[in-house]
């Protein structure tokens, strides 16, 4: 595991992940926009935690990182109630308007982005895969 | 983050420096709306934005669309290749006006 690390969810703290999330990127071999990207994508999945599943009350984010062959593996595990994933999808991007992008930022720089079953004691369990070159 | 305001010839340069992020993003938010409604016309100068999120963005769609309903103008100058990139996958790059360079925004 390339990190496995739980971190407060609330936005002061989103600069924290951000730096877990690139210095692990980086070690797994990532070129530089891919570090961004996938950032980029934890970022917002975190903000989408914070914002829908807390609803803006405490809680953790346990962020972990692993590496497969040719791919980098990111789990984002909250203890909120289960969100209704039905809800959760991006806008279209011809109607010009601020908010909803996140989730369109997320599907267009991850390959795969599902909701597992969580772990015992969790609430959500969001897995977002990036194909990589080899380290 | 940091913002820092100046005036050229009757246009506000708005310097966002650092991480605009859900953190931050209310605070670039806030400044461009006032000078959205005082209908200045805005440069934002992106030059050394490192990072900027959804929220971010939303704050320039948001500042943009009211430039658009008063007449004033809102342009985004010198976007650093984060900020860029953020844009495209936004599709926005081709929205906003964007200039290469506060001289050249003021000039054009």
């Amino acid at each position: 595991m390339m990190l496995d690390r739980l971190f407060p969810a609330r936005p002061d703290r989103l600069c924290d992940i951000r730096r877990a999330v690139a210095e692990a990127s980086d070690r797994a071999g990532c070129d530089p926009d891919t570090v961004h990207d996938v950032v980029l994508a934890v970022d917002e999945a975190c903000q989408n935690i914070i914002r829908h599943a807390y609803k803006g009350g405490d809680g953790d984010i346990r962020v972990q990182m692993e590496c497969r062959p040719g791919t980098l593996v990111v789990r984002l595990i909250d203890f909120a109630p289960p969100v209704d994933v039905a809800a959760i999808r991006p806008r279209p991007l011809d109607d010009l308007r601020p908010g909803g992008l996140g989730t369109h930022f997320i599907r267009t720089v991850m390959d795969e982005v599902a909701f597992l079953p969580p772990p015992e004691g969790a609430g959500n369990l969001l897995q977002m895969t990036k194909r990589i070159g080899e380290p | 983050m940091n913002m820092e305001t100046r005036e050229v010839n009757g246009t506000v340069v708005v310097e966002l420096h650092g991480e605009v992020d859900l953190q931050h993003s209310p605070k670039v938010r806030k400044l461009l709306m006032e000078l959205m409604l005082d209908r200045r016309d805005v440069l934002v100068d992106m030059s050394r934005v490192a990072y900027i999120d959804s929220s971010g963005v939303a704050s320039l769609v948001e500042a943009y669309q009211m430039s658009r309903r008063n007449s004033n103008r809102l342009t985004l100058v010198a976007v650093s290749s984060p900020a860029m990139r953020v844009l495209q996958l936004a599709r926005l790059d081709k929205v906003f006006s964007i200039a290469d360079s506060v001289d050249a925004a003021l000039g054009g």
